[in-house]
Order: structure tokens, then sequence, then C-alpha cells
């Protein structure tokens, strides 16, 4: 792949204590945007960003429609909306039907910001216990960008990682602990 | 001498791009359907979605569908129109209806209500019971509009599946419904119809906010979930005509997460709930009226 420009992070159930184990473990000078989707049962992700924040050393953000991705920050995708990246680089929301029952679903974020980031774009799935993200990690990696998938041993809820695997395959497995690491390493200039 | 230059080398996505570019210059060439300006990541998506639904194998069989078979057209639309609602949806926004906006709206003596997208009528059956129970509705009107043909017959016959009232009631209770949902509702089968009599201050009519123009003076304009659809000039031309169409002081209701702060239109309004997607028209250097 080329130099990264973006991060995508999916993940379901135990999804909040991973995404606080990752973040805290990722530089706070990494230049590239990050969007997070993470199905919550709740009906807004203001607490989620609030206990994200607790862990992460960028800022943790509701995704807002038309916004542009932003440099430095976490992104995360709003409650009852689907996330879209634009090929403006900008946010969209959609309300379209459930994908694999979800709402956001970690599916449409990955597949439209394959698209406008091709080669430029890591994505990574976590912990979760069904199969969204799959497809869409398997488009990122067809449009030339590269794949994290948590070793689904060390995960909570290990079907969506082996889901990934199945359907997506991986450039990299690994345990949580290792995965900030590694876009530490991949992603400073 | 120069060898002829191949085709250019693409990946299927790009290949699709183009596709989707040609299956949206068709319908707007041969049916007058501009799809340019929507966002293009969720349309793109919509499309493929067709593909699949129609088993088409790709974009362009899709396009050649719709430039020779002249039932195809309606099949497109319903496909393209995310006809998704709930009743009461966001059941804040309604309270926020019901305690700052209905009080203004009584002191006119006839009321004019414009909902955009009505998608199944969900949101038109919540606000007719809103206004109904604000004792407001004998001097309402509602204009509810959609693109959508099969969509407007749908919220008109007011049918939808049983198993969405659990969920519709307890919006109703948090929006600050006085009595039961089931009050205004009939269940057999699977199915609830919502009362019809809910419908008797109620136009259904075919409106595209893409090319059409104001048709009436509202005192609010509910428009929820629609503008998200949209890219940036499409989003500014719909503001536009909401501005147009409403009384001075009149109000505009958005989905909550979208907003005005991307738009122009943004000077004209004044909000009155920001995070609740609630503005009166009027700007906020000479205030309301
Ligand atoms: C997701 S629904 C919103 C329903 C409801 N307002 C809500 O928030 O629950 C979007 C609706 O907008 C309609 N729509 C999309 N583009 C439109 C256009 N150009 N003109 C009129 N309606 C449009 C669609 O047909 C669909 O019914």
């Amino acid at each position: 792949m080329a130099a990264p420009v973006a991060i995508v992070i999916g993940c379901s159930a135990g999804g909040l204590t991973a995404l606080e184990i990752l973040f805290s473990g990722l530089l706070p000078i990494l230049p590239q945007p990050i969007a997070v989707c993470c199905h919550t049962g709740s009906a807004t992700v203001d607490l989620m960003c609030e206990l994200l924040a607790r862990h992460a050393s960028m800022p943790v953000v509701e995704a807002r429609e038309r916004a542009p991705l932003e440099a430095g920050v976490i992104h995360v995708a709003p409650s009852g909306y689907h996330l879209l990246v634009e090929p403006s680089r900008r946010f969209s929301l959609s309300v379209d039907e459930r994908v694999s029952y979800a709402r956001p679903s970690i599916d449409v974020l990955f597949e439209s910001a394959a698209e406008a980031y091709r080669d430029t774009l890591i994505g990574v799935l976590l912990t979760g216990a069904n199969s969204d993200g799959a497809e869409g990690l398997a488009r990122i990696r067809r449009n030339g960008g590269l794949a994290i998938v948590q070793d689904p041993a060390d995960a909570e809820s290990p079907a969506m990682p082996m889901a990934a695997l199945d359907i997506a395959g991986t450039d990299h497995c690994l345990p949580l602990a290792a995965i900030a690491p590694l876009l530490n390493r991949l992603c400073l200039p | 001498m120069n060898k002829p230059a191949g085709p250019v080398r693409t990946t299927d996505t790009a290949l699709e791009d183009i596709e989707v570019e040609l299956f949206v210059r068709a319908l707007k060439l041969r049916h007058g359907y501009d799809f340019s300006q929507y966002a293009p990541a969720s349309l793109k998506r919509r499309v493929l979605q067709l593909v699949q639904s129609q088993q088409s194998g790709t974009v362009s069989t899709l396009t050649t569908r719709l430039l020779h078979e002249p039932g195809f057209l309606p099949v497109v639309l319903e496909g393209l129109s995310v006809p998704v609602s709930e009743m009461f949806r966001d059941p804040d926004v309604f309270l926020a209806l019901r305690e700052q906006v209905f009080p203004v709206l009584a002191s006119y003596p006839q009321i004019n209500i414009w909902q955009a997208g009505c998608a199944h009528g969900q949101e038109v059956y919540s606000l007719a019971i809103l206004l109904e129970e604000a004792g407001l509705y004998e001097r309402t009107q509602i204009y509810a509009t959609d693109f959508n043909e099969s969509a407007l017959r749908h919220a008109q016959e007011g049918i939808y599946p049983a198993r969405e009232a659990q969920l519709w009631s307890r919006n109703y209770q948090a929006a600050g419904g006085r009595h039961s949902l089931a009050d205004y509702y009939s269940a057999r089968y699977e199915l609830i119809k919502l009362d019809q009599r809910l419908r008797r201050h109620v136009t259904f009519a075919n409106h595209n906010l893409v090319a059409d123009e104001v048709f009436c003076e509202a005192h609010l304009v509910l428009c929820r979930n629609v503008l998200i659809y949209f890219s940036d000039p499409l989003q500014d031309r719909t503001l536009a005509l909401f501005r147009d169409s409403l009384v001075r002081g009149g109000f505009l209701c958005l989905g909550t997460r979208e907003s005005l702060d991307f738009s122009p239109a943004a000077a004209d309004f004044t909000p009155v709930n920001a995070p609740l997607r609630i503005y009166r028209l009027g700007s906020r250097t000479t205030g309301v009226d």
C-alpha cells in the first residue's frame, strides 16, 4: 500500500474496552484521521465519546455529516445512522435499512472509505459477535488498502474477526496489544 | 508508429463509478429525474443494491432497462428513495414541537404545515396526533410530499407492520402523548392501520425537492433525514426553498443529525432549539420580526 492517509476501525460486542486499549496505545502525533463504527445499543454516542476520550491522546467526537475527516481526530459514527465517507473525503450519513441488523454498519463505512482512500486506507476490525465488516475489509484490500484483524483467540467475541479472516483475509492478524504499536509504526511519516 | 492506446485500466470500483455516472445521466436524459446532486457514496450504494435486488449483474444492465422498458422507472425511483421512517422518531423533537412551537402556531387562525420527504407517512400521522391533542388540528392543513409515488400511496393507506407498534408506542409516550397510541390505530393480523380520521386535514402530493418550486405559505416546515442524502448545492437549494415557503417567524425542523451550519441559509434562521434542529425564520442580527 501507499503511505496511509486515513484509518477506519470497526467493532461490536466488547468493542468499547478494545477501543480504550487501542487508543491508549496510539501516539498523539499521528497525522491520519480515524473513523470508528462501533455497534452500541444506546440512543447516542455522547457517553462513548466521553469514555474513549479519557483513554485517547487525541480528541474523540461524533462524526457530523458534511464535515471533513480531520487529521488527528477520532470520529465516531452516530447511533442510528450509517456513516459514509464521500469521494470529497467528507462524511455523509444515511438512514437506509439496517445492514446485517446494524445501523451504523461497519461494511458501509469501510466500503465507502475504501473508495475515497483506495490504497491509502488502513482498516482495523476488532472483537464482535456478528460478521459485519468482513465485506468492507475485503473491499479495502481489493482497492489496495491494508487490513488488520484482531486475533480471534484474543478477542472477547471472536465471530467478527473470524468472519473477516474467512471472507477478506488480512495483512496482519494480531492480539489487541500489538495493534497500536503497528499502527504507530505504519502511520508516522 | 504509435500503438493505439488500450482501454484505461480500471479497478472494479472505478468501473462501477463510470457505470453509475452513466446510469444517473440516463435517468436524467430519459426521464428527467436528476440525481446528480445526491451524495455520491450513498447514492452508489443504493444503485448497487438495485443491481442486486433486480438480479441485474451490472449497473449497465439497469441502465439499458431504464432506457428501453417503460415500466421500469417506478422500480428505480422506489429503489433510490429510502422510505425508512418511524412514528415519533426522536421523541424529544416531537416533545419540543409540542412545547416550543405549537404555542406560537396557536396564534395563527389557519396553520399550514409542509412535511417534505414524508416516506410512508409515519411522521404525518405523528404530527396529526400531536396537533389533535393540542386542540389545533381543526385549523391545520398538512401538505405531505415526497417524490416517491408508491411511498405516497403507502402513506395514504397508513398501514404498517404490527411489530413496529411497541417501539412507536414508547416513542409516543416519550413525546408527551396524552393517551395510548393504540387509541389511534386498529390492529388486525400482523398489521396496524392508523385511524383515517387523522388524514382529514392532510393533502398528499408528489413534489420533487430537486426540481419543483414553492407551492404554499407554511408556518412550519418539517423535513427530517432527507437533506443527509443531498450534496452541498442541493442542500442549499432545498433550504432556500424552505425559506421562501415560510412565513416570517415560521419554523423549520430538520433531522437531529442534519445541520444548517455549512449552508448560506444559516444566516436566515435563528435557532429555537439547536440540539433538536428547530429553527425560526428571521436573521440573528435583526431578531425574529
Ligand atoms: C429517510 S426518509 C425520511 C422519512 C422521515 N422524514 C423520517 O425522518 O423518518 C427520506 C425520504 O425522502 C424522500 N426524498 C428523497 N429525495 C427526495 C426529493 N428529491 N424530493 C422529495 N422527496 C425526496 C425519499 O423518497 C424518502 O421517502
